[in-house]
């Protein structure tokens, strides 16, 4: 057999140095302002509370100053809430409500690549994310949203459902602007007006956010947006002018919440964390499962709360899928987020890059083989290669504590009820993977795996139509499709009396 | 087809084991084949479309452009060619642009077999490879005897490369042993001379398919896999030489020989190209980014290329009229 050692024709050489350029987008595009202000009734103030530093996880440098809210800002901002929603948003009829939706929509759209920028900027994911999934599915949600403002009545919640009121939301730093828009469309399209906190190290696309919303002409104080850290979350979430809490976020903040609002006849929904189980047989298409391996782990450098962490594979093909994975994410580009060519980006602040090293380093120690890819990583900002964990059993802590991280543990099974088991046996249940060419077994598992979401074959889809949330320790309520809108309206068979 | 069984065995005789088992008989064969994991459809396709959005920019433009040109096969397949049509597609081969003497000369002049002796002339000393259809091409309906006697008028006319198709009907109809048994027989009439198997994926229908007829070509000796004949659309797609990539790439990892692919058929532009170069890099590996190891079966790309090479050199985009016609 002939092999590579031929000569070519002359002058021609084989380029396997060849290497990508860098090819930054322009931080320029961002249009990073000094310092930003709250949104609240209608207009950009200060609040009492200290400026909060915001700095680039990529350069571990300040980026801005925002400012933040104080607990008595909580109260004005809710007061805003409740008078938009006394005064004309609630006579607004669906179809007029819709028209407001679709204009932040197009919003997003016309400005989706300064709001790609300044995600990436604040919160260190690649512009290839930011750009491609976190933009684009945001106006997404609104332009899915606003269809529905003027079709509840056939949205399956009763003849005539009504708003619920004053929602007070909570979102997390891994998808700024994507949980701002999951959280504002629905209750919008539902009649409701928002008091939303958005995360301590992620407040700057929000912010931009509410540009658009002020420049869409909101009615004043149907949106309030007030940066803050925990405390103001608590004192939003257990204000008594709030009829409604949604939160994303932890399961130890959500249970706190719980707790708190328990008794009080407030509605709540939580979206938690998880350990989600991606489970691949040995008839499965190997190549594409590889890559929806990858990307069930490293996309967002795992910092999804749906992120597939717990690799079941089966045992029979357990070592040609370890080969080819391991494989794979050697090619994986880390580096500065803000270049269209990397596939990972940095860690959202320096206390997560810590969280994550510790919860790694109990993995080395309770027998588990660690393997970190051999891309080169930055020296200065906040960053972790990708990293698998092989020979993992179920009793340790990287099987069941949440790393929100580039963290793979692989464990593997034997039979399919042995991967419905240990799949089953984790305190969360947000999300599922099942690879295989064989579409029973894809229903089996789907009917059989306590998950609020199952993908078959493929992994951290997302889509404003279909619904999202937990089982468990992650959470209850859905976001997105018909039983989305449904957590923010009052239904008739919940009584709206 | 008496000498078929001697012909396997010299074909798998160098192969490992499990390969050489699966090349034992018409149902080794078979079985093997359909126990290749599938290809899920929407998983590949979304990997290709995300890699084609890699941004390749300055130098390393520049560097793929080159890249690029060296790895063309400049074709023309067409029942109008003439020796005088061959003859200056051989000279552009050769000095792919007049102005720019250290652009690399292409990889090879792609042509029909009783044009393959006017384009060696041309090309003599060049380096530049002369690649000749054969075995009945684009169709493949013939006799395996004809086929043989047409890869023989193509070698003894002066090809450097053979590139064959197989039979697409016997392949849909599961008659795997006639396929390979051909490809066989002619790797075996090439000798040295490099065999490239056409696949024609775009009347095989599925990604699953294009993996198991990707496979057989390999265990059967092809020295590269190529995806169109240019006469069925579709031709090329990203996706397809996906498969085929990780195709080589897999047949390595078990064999430790590196073959080659090449897509041909609607590629036109540079962007198209270097996203193909994007896919060899990161699906196949760093190692498949050399002419020996790929090619572009193609035409009007070349043109495109050397306009994008001058855009980058001169700062400014020029026009049709300052690349050759030939």
């Amino acid at each position: 057999m002939q092999l590579n050692d031929d000569p070519h024709s002359p002058g021609v050489r084989a380029a396997t140095d060849w290497e990508y350029a860098p090819a930054p987008e322009s931080a320029a595009i961002g249009r990073i302002r000094d310092r930003y202000q709250m949104f609240v009734g209608g207009q950009f103030v200060d609040g009492n509370g200290d400026d909060l530093e915001t700095e680039n996880p990529a350069t571990a440098q300040a980026l801005s100053l925002v400012s933040t809210a104080s607990p008595k800002d909580v109260g004005t901002a809710v007061g805003h809430a409740r008078d938009a929603l006394d005064g004309s948003w609630s006579r607004l009829s669906g179809g007029q409500r819709g028209k407001y939706l679709f204009r932040i929509a197009r919003g997003i759209a016309e400005r989706a690549r300064e709001l790609a920028v300044v995600e990436t900027l604040d919160n260190g994911k690649p512009i290839k994310e930011s750009r491609d999934v976190d933009v684009p599915t945001a106006a997404a949600h609104f332009f899915y949203h606003a269809g529905w403002a003027d079709k509840l009545a056939y949205a399956g919640s009763g003849p005539d459902p009504k708003a619920l009121g004053v929602v007070g939301q909570v979102i997390p730093w891994n998808f700024p602007l994507l949980m701002a828009a999951w959280k504002i469309a629905p209750a919008l399209a539902a009649g409701n007006t928002v008091v939303i906190k958005p995360a301590e190290t992620t407040p700057l696309s929000i912010l931009v956010l509410a540009e658009i919303i002020a420049d869409a002409e909101l009615p004043p104080g149907v949106v309030n947006i007030i940066p803050g850290d925990g405390t103001i979350g608590r004192a939003l979430v257990e204000h008594p002018g709030i009829d409604k809490v949604a939160f994303t976020g932890s399961t130890e903040v959500g249970k706190q919440i719980q707790a708190s609002l328990a008794g009080t006849g407030r509605r709540l929904t939580l979206e938690l964390g998880g350990k989600a189980a991606n489970i691949v047989f040995d008839d499965a298409p190997i190549d594409q499962a590889v890559e929806g391996i990858v990307n069930g782990i490293f996309f967002n450098q795992g910092h999804v709360c749906c992120a597939g962490s717990r690799l079941l594979v089966q045992e029979s093909v357990a070592q040609e899928v370890i080969a080819k994975l391991l494989e794979r994410i050697s090619t994986l580009r880390l580096g500065d987020p803000m270049d269209k060519n990397t596939d990972i980006g940095a860690i959202n602040s320096a206390d997560q890059l810590a969280r994550i090293t510790s919860l790694t380093a109990t993995g080395e120690q309770e027998g588990a083989v660690r393997w970190t890819s051999p891309c080169p990583v930055p020296d200065r900002g906040y960053f972790f290669p990708p990293t698998v964990f092989t020979s993992v059993s179920q009793s340790m802590r990287i099987a069941r504590e949440e790393i929100f991280g580039p963290v793979l543990s692989v464990l593997t099974f034997r039979t399919p009820d042995e991967a419905i088991a240990k799949a089953n046996n984790t305190p969360y249940g947000l999300s599922a993977g099942v690879w295989t060419e064989k579409g029973s077994r894809i229903l089996g598992m789907a009917g059989a795996l306590r998950a609020g979401v199952v993908w078959a074959n493929t992994f951290n889809r997302f889509d404003p139509t279909a619904a999202f949330g937990g089982y468990k320790e992650s959470g209850f309520g859905r976001e997105g499709g018909r039983s989305g809108l449904a957590a923010y309206l009052a239904t008739d068979d919940e009584g709206a009396f | 087809m008496s000498t078929a069984p001697a012909q396997r065995r010299a074909t798998t005789a160098a192969l490992p084991a499990r390969l050489a088992d699966a090349a034992r008989d018409e149902s080794s064969i078979r079985g093997f084949l359909h126990g290749l994991p599938g290809v899920d459809p929407v998983g590949v396709e979304s990997r290709a479309a995300a890699l084609a959005t890699r941004s390749i920019k300055a130098g390393s433009k520049l560097r793929a452009i080159d890249l690029a040109i060296s790895m063309v096969d400049l074709t023309t397949l067409e029942g109008s060619d003439t020796p005088g049509k061959v003859r200056s597609l051989a000279a552009k081969a050769r000095r792919p642009d007049p102005l720019y003497p250290e652009i690399p000369a292409v990889a090879a002049v792609c042509v029909y077999p009783d044009m393959a002796g006017v384009a060696a002339a041309q090309l003599v000393g060049s380096g530049v490879g002369v690649a000749s259809v054969a075995t009945a091409f684009p169709a493949g309906r013939s006799s395996l005897a004809v086929k043989i006697a047409e890869t023989r008028l193509a070698i003894d006319s002066g090809a450097t490369e053979v590139d064959m198709v197989i039979d697409r009907g016997a392949f849909l109809a599961g008659d795997y042993g006639k396929v390979f048994d051909e490809i066989c027989a002619i790797k075996q009439e090439c000798g040295t001379t490099r065999l490239k198997v056409i696949l024609e994926t775009g009347e095989l229908g599925t990604y699953d398919n294009v993996r198991r007829a990707s496979w057989l070509a390999l265990l059967a000796g092809g020295d590269f896999i190529k995806t169109s004949t240019g006469k069925i659309t579709p031709a090329a797609t990203l996706p397809v030489v996906h498969v085929m990539l990780q195709a080589v790439h897999d047949w390595h990892g078990i064999t430790g020989q590196r073959r080659a692919v090449k897509p041909a058929g609607g590629i036109r532009n540079t962007k198209d190209a270097l996203r193909y170069l994007v896919a060899v890099r990161e699906v196949a590996g760093p190692e498949w980014l050399d002419p020996f190891l790929f090619r572009f079966g193609a035409s009007s790309l070349l043109n495109d290329l050397l306009m994008q090479r001058r855009t980058q050199i001169e700062g400014h985009y020029s026009g049709p009229d300052y690349v050759t016609v030939d």
